[in-house]
Formats: C-alpha cells, sequence, structure tokens
C-alpha cells in the first residue's frame, strides 16, 4: 500500500516536471531580446515578438493591483479586527465564495458593468476583472497574517496609551507585513496568468499600449491561447516562447516567496 | 464619553478620548467599506447575470436546460450538451484526480512527517502544479498530451476494450477524455493541499489509540485515519469538483468543443464554460449574448451550490481546529 503513496506522488509531480520541461525546450528557442521586445509580426513575417503582450499585461496587472489591494487589504482588516461583527461574517464568507468563483462569470460580470457601458473593450476593464480575482486572495491573506500577530504585541501597545487604529496601523500591520506582501505577491502571480476574465474585457491588441486606458490591450496569456490554437507553426512558437515568459514569471514569483518568507504562510496557500 | 464634561480634567479625558474615538472610527469605516465592497461585488455578479439572461430565461424557460440543440443560426438555444460535458470532464477528473491527490496527501501528512527536506521539497513541487496558469495547461495538452493520449491511452482502449461503450467512438484526441486528464492534473493540488489540512487536523490520540491495539501504519491510516477525516475529505473532493466545473481556458483547448451527448469518452465535446469563451465576442444579437449569460448563470449556480456544499463539509470537519479553506 506505501508503494500506491509513493505512485500517487509520482503521478502529482510528473505533470510538473513534463510541463515546466515541455515549456523551455520548445519555448527557450524562441527567447531573444527582439522577441521580448517587438510587435507581433503577420505570418510568413519573421521576427515578431510579444513585446506588447508584455507590456500589456504589466499595465492590466497593475491596475488591477491598485484596485485589489486596497479593497483587499481593507476587507482583511476588517474580518481580523471585527470577526464577531455580523458583517464580517457574511463578507468574509462571499469572499471564500468568490475566491472559488469559475473566472470566466467574473469577466461576464465585467464585460456587463463596464464595456457594454462604454461600448468599448478596454485595458481599465481588464484591469477590474483581474482585480475580481485577486481580491479574495488578498483579503484571506491579509486576514490570516494578521490573526497570527500575538495579541501581547497588541496589549502592550494599548496599555501604553496608543489608541486603537494607531495600533493596527503601526503594530498589527507592520508585524504581519510579510504576510501581507505574500498574499499581495501570490495574488499579482495569479492575475497575470488569468486568460478567461480577458477575452471580453482587455480583448487583446496587436498593438503598443497607446496611452488610452479605454481601449483594447494586449496580454501575455491572451497572445497564448490565440496564437496556441492557431494553424500556424510560426504562431505556435510564438506561443511557446510567450508561454515561458509566463512560467518563468509565475515561478520565480512564487518559489521566491516561498523561500523569502518561508513556511509561516505555508497554510496560507498559493491557489487559495 | 458622551456626557459633557464637568471639570477641566475631565474635559481632557475626554477630548483625547474623542480624539482616539473618532481615528477608530474612521479606521472602522474605512476598512468596513472594504468588507461591504466585497459583499456587493458578489451579489451585483448575481444580480447582473441574472437581469441580463432575463431574454433567453423567458423565451426558452426549464427547456433551455433539457434542450439539446444549440443553434445560434436558427435562434435556438438548448444548453444540456453544455452541461453533459461539463459534468462528465468533472467526473472524469474527480474519477483520476481523487485517488492521486488523497495519495499525495497521505503522503504529506502521514509519511513525510518529521521528514523536513523530501516532504517539504515534494509539497512545494505539488503546490506549484497550481501556479501554472490555466492557459499554460491547455497549451501542454494541445501539444504535448493529446498526441500521446491518442496514441498509447485512447488507441489501445479503443481496439482491445471498443465493445464498451465509452470507449466506442474512434479516437479523436481533441475529446472528454483528454479534457477530463488535463481538469485531473489542475486539480490534484486543490485536493491533496485541503485533504492534508485535514488529515493534519486529524487528533493523534485517534492514532495512539490503534498504535496501541498492535495496528501497523497502513491499518492505522486505513482504519483510524481516513474514517475520521472522511467528512472533510469528501468536502476537499468537492471542492476539487467545484474548480474542474468552473475551469475554461485548458478546457476549451482539448475537448474539441463539438456540442454533442454521447457515451463515447473518445468524442469531442463542449463545456459550460468553454462555450461562453468561444461564443461570447462573436454573438451577434441580443438573445444570442442573453442565452450565453444564461449559460454563465447556470455555471454560477453549479458553483455556488457545490462551493457551499464543501465548505459545509470542511467546516463540520475542522470547526474544532483554526483551520479555513
Amino acid at each position: 500500500m506505501t508503494g500506491l503513496v509513493y505512485a500517487a506522488v509520482a503521478v502529482a509531480v510528473v505533470p510538473l516536471v513534463l510541463i515546466v520541461g515541455d515549456v523551455v525546450i520548445q519555448g527557450g528557442s524562441q527567447l531573444s531580446l527582439s522577441f521580448l521586445t517587438n510587435l507581433p509580426r503577420p505570418v510568413g513575417v519573421p521576427g515578431g515578438g510579444i513585446g506588447n503582450a508584455i507590456e500589456g499585461s504589466a499595465i492590466i496587472v497593475g491596475l488591477a493591483t491598485l484596485i485589489a489591494v486596497p479593497i483587499g487589504v481593507g476587507a482583511g482588516i476588517y474580518f481580523s479586527e471585527w470577526p464577531e461583527s455580523r458583517l464580517s461574517f457574511i463578507s468574509s464568507f462571499m469572499n471564500d465564495v468568490m475566491a472559488e468563483f469559475p473566472s470566466i462569470t467574473l469577466g461576464i460580470f465585467v464585460y456587463i458593468i463596464i464595456v457594454l457601458t462604454t461600448r468599448t473593450f478596454s485595458a481599465i476593464s481588464g484591469g477590474v476583472a483581474l482585480a475580481l480575482i485577486m481580491i479574495p486572495i488578498v483579503a484571506r491573506t491579509t486576514e490570516e497574517s494578521l490573526k497570527i500577530v500575538p495579541v501581547s504585541l497588541r496589549e502592550a501597545s494599548l496599555a501604553l496609551g496608543i489608541p486603537r487604529w494607531k495600533t493596527v496601523i503601526r503594530i498589527v500591520i507592520s508585524t504581519g507585513r510579510s504576510g501581507l506582501a505574500t498574499g499581495i505577491l501570490l495574488s499579482i502571480a495569479r492575475a497575470t496568468g488569468e486568460t478567461a476574465p480577458l477575452l471580453f474585457t482587455a480583448f487583446g491588441s496587436s498593438y503598443y499600449f497607446g496611452g488610452n486606458l479605454n481601449s483594447p490591450i494586449a496580454a501575455l496569456p491572451l497572445l497564448i491561447y490565440t496564437y496556441g490554437i492557431s494553424p500556424f507553426p510560426q504562431w505556435q512558437a510564438a506561443a511557446w516562447g510567450a508561454a515561458l515568459v509566463l512560467v518563468g514569471f509565475m515561478l520565480i514569483l512564487n518559489l521566491s516567496v516561498k523561500l523569502l518568507i518561508g513556511r509561516k504562510f505555508a497554510g496560507v496557500r498559493a491557489e487559495i | 464619553m458622551s456626557k459633557e464634561p464637568k471639570t477641566m480634567a475631565d474635559g481632557l479625558t475626554s477630548a483625547s478620548m474623542r480624539r482616539k474615538l473618532n481615528g477608530d472610527l474612521i479606521l472602522k469605516a474605512l476598512v468596513a467599506c472594504a468588507a461591504i465592497a466585497v459583499v456587493a461585488l458578489l451579489l451585483g455578479l448575481g444580480i447582473e447575470l441574472i437581469t441580463h439572461s432575463d431574454l433567453s430565461l423567458s423565451k426558452f424557460g426549464l427547456s433551455f436546460l433539457t434542450g439539446t440543440t444549440w443553434d445560434p443560426v436558427h435562434e435556438i438555444f438548448g444548453a444540456l450538451p453544455f452541461l453533459f460535458g461539463t459534468i462528465v470532464t468533472s467526473v472524469l477528473a474527480l474519477a483520476i484526480g481523487l485517488p492521486v491527490g488523497l495519495g499525495v496527501a497521505i503522503f504529506l501528512s502521514e509519511k513525510a512527517k518529521g521528514k523536513r527536506v523530501y516532504g517539504y521539497t515534494l509539497g512545494t513541487l505539488v503546490e506549484l502544479l497550481a501556479a501554472v496558469p490555466s492557459v499554460i495547461y491547455g497549451l501542454w495538452g494541445l501539444f504535448f498530451l493529446v498526441p500521446i493520449l491518442k496514441t498509447y491511452v485512447e488507441g489501445p482502449l479503443h481496439s482491445y476494450l471498443g465493445f464498451v461503450p465509452l470507449f466506442a467512438s474512434t479516437p479523436f484526441g481533441l475529446d472528454f477524455f483528454t479534457a477530463g486528464v488535463v481538469l485531473a492534473i489542475m486539480i490534484i493540488p486543490t485536493i491533496s493541499a485541503v485533504s492534508r489540512d485535514i488529515l493534519n487536523a486529524v487528533p493523534n490520540s485517534q492514532r495512539e489509540a490503534m498504535y496501541s491495539l498492535g495496528a501497523t501504519h497502513w491499518e492505522v491510516i486505513r482504519k483510524a485515519v481516513l474514517p475520521y477525516a472522511r467528512s472533510g475529505i469528501f468536502g476537499a473532493t468537492i471542492l476539487g469538483l467545484g474548480r474542474a466545473v468552473g475551469e475554461t481556458m485548458a478546457v476549451t483547448m482539448v475537448i474539441g468543443n463539438t456540442p454533442r451527448i454521447t457515451a463515447s469518452l473518445f468524442s469531442g465535446g463542449y463545456t459550460l464554460a468553454a462555450v461562453i469563451a468561444n461564443e461570447f465576442t462573436e454573438a451577434s444579437y441580443p438573445l444570442y449574448v442573453s442565452a450565453l449569460v444564461e449559460i454563465g448563470l447556470i455555471l454560477f449556480g453549479l458553483a455556488l451550490t457545490i462551493n457551499l456544499l464543501a465548505r459545509l463539509m470542511i467546516w463540520r470537519m475542522t470547526k474544532n481546529t483554526r483551520f479555513r479553506v
């Protein structure tokens, strides 16, 4: 029976090795400085790149972070500081539910509230869609990391006559900051790889970002999807190159979070 | 605090108290707004999905769920083939992913406990599986898994067991089976991570009692640990199911995207999430859009039900320990 357990571990780990290996082998041959900075080129024209997709992803994820961090951290503070309130119970429950939601339904939601009103696919709507993915992760990790701050620290601060709000900001949050950082970084990693909610929000584009947040924008996962299912070997190869960039980013972010911050927050899982 | 100050000392205390109180109130109001935003978002999501699927809801009613024809050209919309595809692929994913995920959880919590280095390394590797984006699974599935499964798994199954309806049709590669396998790989980390936490929550006294009766390590796991953790493991399974049901990109890329209801796993299919991904931007008239939003609503309902069930199960198991999914 022990054999079966080991077999299960092997079956679980082999795909990771195969995926990462395949991405490195197939994508490695694509990588070059021009690939990372050039615009995509039409089929048959060599020298195309994924520069606009990298730029687009950075912009959308940046927007999403700006929206998600205040809401997520705020909600997390509320959950950990006022755990007894009814709002806390309902909201933290809904937060859990939202974390497990099919991301494509979030895409439809943002399409309805933003794309239909502004009548255009846009970087803004893509950012909001990704923010909806990030909020539950940030809120949950914030709550978890603030809850493990020792009560004695709070009590010491309150005993010195420091008001509660200052205690929360200066003592509790600053003690739990590595957990907060973990949550934010992991949520960024997760959002960068999300494709489904971007299909009908950010939509994709073959150009660099033109300075207008209200127009469609390229994104790395969108490019991997459209190029991956295209019939042209040249585009498929570009998809693998882009996949290597994306997987590399995710793995580096995830591993560095794990190694730098350690096992303390292992309970706050990467995938939440 | 609220009454008027009578002496100067009283006034001082009261003023400084009021200052503290205001800071506290501002903080509480700010973070409460964030907590309310979370509630509003989820409610808004549900309400928008319902209002925007109105056209389709009123035109087809319940027959939307039972209709087998999806024909945008003639404005006939039935979602059954997609529902069927979602259920088949998710069940298949569980059939493969549950034993493996549970095996990993048993390894991590019972075998590798105290053996830091390789337990930690393997645990991290499995967790990294969860960090790989869905579209990468799709790309890998399309170019690596599809040809391999077609030649080495589906081919032999079809030629030797072709009389079984499940394996009856000629293997195509882009089919229910491949989609199920990709989904299984994707939900293993979910099932193993949650089950590991559940197994860790089983009190040691359970294990010690069995050991003291002379049981072997494996007997302890099978007769004391697993039965105790039953409802929690069930919850982990349902949570994995929820993830499989909502998964979009990887499935869209390997399932073949043909709305079909058939007993054969080697036939192309379609899922709820995949049809939204493929057709939403192409939907050219309001009823079409509305039908796709209604599919989103079905997905919303499924995900909500599955989630509540899973949470209930896990909560029952772990309510005494500090643990949360």
